[in-house]
Order: structure tokens, then sequence, then C-alpha cells
């Protein structure tokens, strides 16, 4: 599938196109299909979104997962401050992005 | 230290009103991004993997007390409670909002601090030896020269568009704390026949992904003319250097293609033409800028005694503190590499302990060190005990100065939108595979530097031992590479080979050092050993 | 080519402006363009006849022209010099520091936004070919 993602132009989080909107967490991703170009110049244009790209995913049962290591590490935070990532609670967090 | 005055003021005042307005033009969308990415890259401000960074200015490394302490107040108010001190002596955030940005600007602007071209295609911070004013070694103090440099270079009207950035280091001393050769431009203050103080300017050197060493290109600018000389050299690079590729338009490649004797050669006409022009600042106002870097009022008669009888603090002394140029003061060094640790960061709270620390017992004053530890320059050796022991409550206390867990390490992917592969979880796992303190000290000095992607901000070039990590088809991997320094005696690192996954490159680590430990003679360092073995042995023990 | 932008009392020349080449084969031009990678110093014989220099910036990264303008100041040069292209509000006040007293942005800059960017700093601490006193000058009395 793919997938856009960007930073939130003022606080510069991570966020991910759910279809409707900007969300901070990868699993709402949707699949843009060939709808990518329009939906990026459209949503960089009203400042909805700033630095922001297409990129390949995987939808698996759980999650979806970015195929290039920079964006999963993107989608979870620093692997080694877990405690300030997306997903503080889970040890393995790291692991599963590498 | 260097203290501003109303002009000084006035003009980082002037800088905060200026991003100010830059960042409400980007907000309501007169600015594109292509058209603010230079302008907040010129204020440090970059976007990074997770959020935006700031990187602020601790210009040739030195701060007060009171600076630390905002440094501290600022990662608590406006970050998530760390910083990370950098290579180039600064400190970087990684959790800032673009929103806040001009209100933290404005705040380090009451202590006399800024983020003033710590990015962008511009003369960078001045860098200089971190024990400076203290250091035992030194001709004169490097930083009135740093100063008078930063001021000329700041808001330069003709540098802000140079092909590449620019990086300008000052040292005093035969012994090189500065990686002064790995500079664009590396200035040594010596002392002609005469005794008259002057400058030697080495051009051309950095890392990167074509590290170079730069060759000198002027053995001696008297000082009253090092401004003239440093716009000449620039005023060659900004109109030669190239500008068609961004991977080769650092001065380094210019004075390489044209080679160093044309270098010179264009810029001593250049130089000789600035000289009518009267840029120079005056005598008057060097002898102003130095007076700010006195002796900070040294006691004197005091003991270099030291008692030793608490062993680890013993073991700390030894290693982490270096002699000061006063009887009864030492310099200390305060790692910021603990056992498992990410190397440069902070907490909020360790940095105010150590900005207190620092007003405490060394006369107000601390420094970044390029390895990303914080030096106290001015400590009594009566205090040692003392200090030592509200550092180790602290968890500032590792021993283990320029030992193999004393590791450089860039942000790398965890944080970096360049990196290719993770630089702290290797560091963490090296420090943890020679968590033995006895073994380390067994190692000896070891300078062991990380980047995780071939700009090499983690200085791996110039690593005894040195690891670049590389994407290979998705994988982070790491090349390993003996033999670099960025001391007196700079060099380059060579590659051992094929690279490692991380778990690989820790074991051939291992493997090496055990070659150096069966292989050393009397008094050999890591470095020593390999000059005189050579790699084969190396490379026999980790590929064989 | 957006409006000008002109700080200068004199009136603006009419002459056509030519390429650098093209310049130094006539012999009777007063206006010429020259582009980042072209030597400045190849006007010097001829700055006495020139009424106006263009110094081109086809991209705002390129900072050639900075040093371009700068030196043709320092060599004396009295004559309108414009920068003209990829110019943007933030570049007018370092390029006013560099000698330029005329701007031709490809994309217009409103006249009082521009005033306002010339003005951002109060106190300069280089001495360029701008007339005004640095700030190491003042300290002592300069």
């Amino acid at each position: 599938m793919k997938i856009l993602t960007g930073n939130d132009l003022g606080s510069g989080d991570v966020v991910w196109w759910d279809g409707k909107g900007w969300s901070r967490d990868v699993n709402d991703a949707v699949d843009v299909g060939d709808a990518a170009d329009a939906i990026l110049a459209a949503e960089e244009a009203a400042r909805r979104v700033n630095a922001s790209y297409a990129i390949a995913a995987t939808q698996t049962a759980d999650d979806v997962r970015p195929a290039h290591i920079k964006d999963r590490i993107r989608a979870l935070g620093p692997t080694v401050r877990l405690d300030l990532s997306l997903r503080p609670g889970d040890p393995d967090a790291a692991k599963q992005v590498i | 230290m260097y203290q501003y005055d109303s002009y000084d003021q006035a003009m980082v005042d002037a800088r905060v009103e200026e991003f100010r307005g830059q960042v409400a033009r980007r907000l309501s969308g007169e600015l594109t991004e292509d058209q603010f990415k230079p302008l907040r890259l010129k204020n440090g401000l970059y976007l990074q993997l997770h959020a935006y960074m700031l990187r602020v200015a601790i210009p040739y490394g030195t701060l007060s007390g009171k600076q630390m302490r905002l440094l501290g107040d600022i990662a608590d108010k406006y970050d998530r409670g760390y910083g990370h001190f950098t290579t180039r002596q600064n400190i970087q955030y990684n959790w800032i909002k673009l929103d806040d940005t001009p209100d933290i600007l404005a705040d380090l602007a009451t202590v006399e601090m800024h983020a003033i071209q710590t990015s962008g295609n511009c003369i960078r911070n001045i860098s200089s030896d971190h024990f400076a004013g203290a250091a035992a070694d030194e001709l004169v103090d490097p930083r009135p020269y740093a100063e008078l440099l930063r001021q000329w270079s700041s808001f330069h009207p003709e540098f802000d568009y140079l092909p590449r950035k620019f990086k300008i280091a000052v040292i005093a001393s035969d012994t090189d704390r500065a990686a002064m050769r790995l500079h664009d431009i590396g200035i040594q203050m010596v002392a002609n026949e005469a005794g008259e103080i002057g400058a030697r300017f080495y051009v051309g050197g950095g890392m990167g992904r074509t590290p170079m060493i730069a060759p000198v290109i002027r053995e001696f600018v008297p000082a009253l003319q090092m401004i003239s000389y440093a716009e000449a050299c620039l005023r060659v690079y900004n109109r030669y250097g190239r500008r068609d590729n961004k991977y080769k338009a650092r001065i380094k490649i210019l004075v390489h293609e044209i080679g160093a004797d044309e270098y010179r050669r264009q810029v001593e006409e250049e130089f000789a033409h600035i000289l009518t022009l009267g840029l120079e600042p005056p005598q008057a106002e060097f002898d102003r800028i130095a007076a700010f870097f006195a002796d900070p009022g040294f006691e004197s008669g005091l003991s270099d005694a030291v008692d030793r009888s608490d062993p680890d603090f013993a073991l700390w002394l030894d290693q982490n503190t270096a002699a000061h140029k006063q009887p009864g003061y030492a310099v200390v060094v305060i790692s910021l590499k603990p056992t498992g640790g990410i190397p440069g960061d902070a907490s909020a709270d360790q940095i105010r302990l150590m900005g207190d620390l620092g007003t405490a017992y060394s006369l107000d004053e601390l420094r970044v060190t390029h390895t990303q530890n914080i030096v106290l320059p001015h400590v009594k050796k009566a205090d040692l005990y003392t200090l030592w022991q509200k550092l180790d409550v602290a968890g500032l206390a590792s021993a283990n100065l320029d030992l193999i867990s004393d590791i450089i390490a860039c942000p790398g992917l965890d944080y970096c939108s360049l990196a290719n592969a993770r630089s702290i979880p290797l560091a963490q796992k090296i420090s943890k595979r020679f968590a033995d303190m006895d073994r380390q000290r067994d190692l000896g000095e070891l300078k062991l530097k990380i980047s995780g992607c071939i700009n090499a901000c983690g200085h791996h070039h110039a690593g005894h031992i040195g690891i670049l990590g590389v994407d290979r088809k998705g994988t982070e991997n790491y090349q390993l590479s003996f033999g670099g320094s960025e001391a007196a005696d700079t060099s380059l690192g060579v590659i051992t080979g094929p690279g490692f996954s991380e778990d690989g490159v820790v074991d051939a680590l291992e493997k090496a050092t055990d070659v150096y430990l069966t292989q050393r003679s009397e008094g050999e360092r890591f470095l020593d050993t390999y000059r005189r073995i050579g790699m084969a042995p190396f490379k026999e023990a980790i590929y064989g | 080519m957006g409006d000008l932008l002109r700080y200068r009392d004199d009136a603006a020349t009419g002459a056509p402006v030519l390429a650098l080449a093209d310049f130094l084969a006539a012999d009777n031009s007063v206006a010429v363009r020259i582009e980042p990678g072209e030597d400045a110093r190849a006007l010097l014989p001829h700055l006495g006849r020139i009424a106006l220099i263009e110094v081109s910036f086809p991209a705002y990264g390129d900072g050639r022209g900075y040093s371009s303008a700068r030196i043709l100041r320092e060599e004396g040069f009295t004559g309108e010099l414009r920068a003209t292209g990829d110019v943007l509000i933030d570049q007018l006040s370092h390029m006013t520091r560099c000698g330029f007293d005329a701007f031709a942005p490809a994309k217009p800059i409103a006249a009082d936004a521009a005033a306002k960017a010339i003005a951002t700093w109060p106190e300069v601490y280089q001495k360029t070919v701008d007339g005004r006193s640095p700030i190491w000058a003042k300290r002592h009395g300069g």
C-alpha cells in the first residue's frame, strides 16, 4: 500500500494521512493509491502538513508497517528513549520496528 | 568570560525579532517551506525525524553557570527534559515546536545566548580548545581571537550564502584538543621569532564523505590582520567554491582541486586588496575583548595535595582531571558517557546541577567539549573530593575519560533525518560489553567514534577506532576503521574490510582489542600499536 | 520582472543592459549584467563609464553576487548596482550592506516591507562598503 506522512507544521509531530486528516498513529494510515500527489499538494498548500511525502507500507492484521526503517522509527519514536515513544509501555517496541 | 555590551545585546535581540517575524510569515503561509528552510537553519532550527530540533550555539564551548542553568530550564520548559551536547560544542533539543522557537531564542537572549548560524551555508559557531584559559601548555588564551572571529562572522553580509557550511576552530597550544586540522579553517595562535603573536592558517580540512587534513596556507598572519586574512580566505571560497554538486561544495574540495599553492596565491592577492580597506578591528578592540578572558581570580599558594584514600575517587581523579596552569587547581572533565547511556545526553536536572557546580567550584565557568563531555576548568584541588561526591550522586562521575566507553556518537537514525543507521544503540552495546572498568583502563586511551551516516558528525574518520553506519538493502550495517586521530598527529582512519551487523561489530571490536593487548609494546596505546604493526594482524583476527 | 526598488537620487539609465561578453566587446555601452560565475573584476577598467551593473541571482542560494557587488564598490564603482532575479526580502539588508542600491526581484516586494527589511540590523559587526560604522569602531569612539 501507499501511505502519506509528514510533520505537523506548528508542533513538528510526525503525522500520517488517515483519509480525512492527519493522525499521530501510523495504524490510522490509509492506502491512497494514485491520489498521493493531489492530496499532498492540497494539504501542504493549506499548511495542514509540512515536509510531506508518500511511502510504501504493508498492512498486516495488527498494524501498518512502513517499508523503510527510517519511517518505522518515525512512527514509533527514538528506539533508545521508548519512554518518549508512542509505545512507552512496550519493551519490545524497538525490536519490532527494526 | 566575555560579556555582551549594549551593541552585542541589540544584535541578538534584533535577531530574535527578525526570526519571530519569519516564523509568523511561515505559519501564515506567506513563506513556503522552501523559502523558510534556509531562514530557520540560520537560527539552528532543523526538522528532524520526530519533531523540530534546535541547536543552540555555545561560542568556543565556554559558558557560565547561569547560562548552563538556563539550558536546563529550556529542556524542561520547551522540550522533554533533556538536551544533547554535540561535537560542535553546542547543545541540541530534540522536541521543539516551531511556534515556541522565537520565545526560546528570547529566553536565550536574556543570558547572552543564541542559535545564530548553527546551521546553514554560513560561518558556523567558532570552536576552540575546551581547556583554553586553564591548560598548562597554551601559548595564549585562544578565546579572545575566537570571540573576535565570532563577532566578525555574525551576520556577515557577504558570506551568508556560501557554497556550503563553514567551520572554524582556534587553538593556541601544540596539543590539539579541538580537531583543528579537520576544520574548513583551523587557526593555531603561534609566536614568531620576535615573540609576536600571530595566526597560522590551515585551510581545507574536514570530515564528511571526503575527509581531508587541512594544509598550512600561511605560517604567520599578524594578529591584527587575522580578520582580513579570514575575509580573503572566505571571499576566494565564496567566489570559486563549487556550487554544482553539494557533495563537492566544501572548501576542502576547492583547495584540493586547485591545489594549496594556487589557493594560497589567490588568497594572498585578495588579502593584499583587503588590507587597503581598513576592515580590521583595532588593537584597542582586541584588548577590550581579551580583558574578559583574564585569569578569573585564582587564589595563590594553594596546596596541590589531594587525599586519595577513597579508591573510587582516586580512579576518577586519575582519569578525569587534567593539569591546570595554576598551582592548587585542576581541570575536571564530567563524563556524559555512563555505561549504557546516550553519549552527550544530560537531563534538565543534570544540566542545572552542572551549572550550579560550575558556579560553586569552577569560578562560574564551564566548557562543552567536542567529545560531548562537560569541563569544569578551574577547580581547587581541595574541592575535588566534595565535587566528585556531588557528581556521583547525580550519575555524572563515570571515570572513563578517553577510554573505550568515552564514545562520541552522533544522534543517528533514532533522531536524525539524514542518518542511515542508528548510532546510539551501538554505543550503548559497546559500553556495556566493555563495562568492566579494569578492562577499560587496561586498554588505555582508545578514542571510539560512531557516525550514523557519511556526513561524519560522529567524527568516525578521526577515531582510533571509527564506526560508520550504512544502509545495506534496508538493514543497518556498520563499517569499522582503525588509525584515525584528531589530535596534533591528525590522521584518517582506514576501513578494515566488509561491514558488520550491530552485534557483529561489537564482536569485531573485542577481537581487535585482544590483538592490541597481545601485540602492544610498553607504553603503546591502541593507536600506536596499530600504526606500528599495520592492519594485517587485526584483519586476520576479525575476519580470519 | 517585478517592480524595481531603487534607492538612488539620480534617474535610472534607459540604456540596454548587455551581457558581460557583449559589454566587453562594445566600447560605448553604459549598462552591463554579470552572472554568478563571471568575474566582476573584468569590469574594473570600465567602471568610469558604467551607469548600471546588474548582478544576476538565478537562485537565491547562490551567494557569489554578494562578493561581486562588494568588490565593485571596493574598487570605487558609484553607479547603480542592481540585484536581479531570485532576490528575497530576507536578503535585502545583507545585499544593501554589500553595496546594492537597487533591486529587481522576480517576485515583487512591497516598498514598505523592503524598507523595513533593509533596516533589520540596528548595528553592524563588519566594516563593508555601505558606510556604516561597525560596532568595533563605535566602541572606540569611531
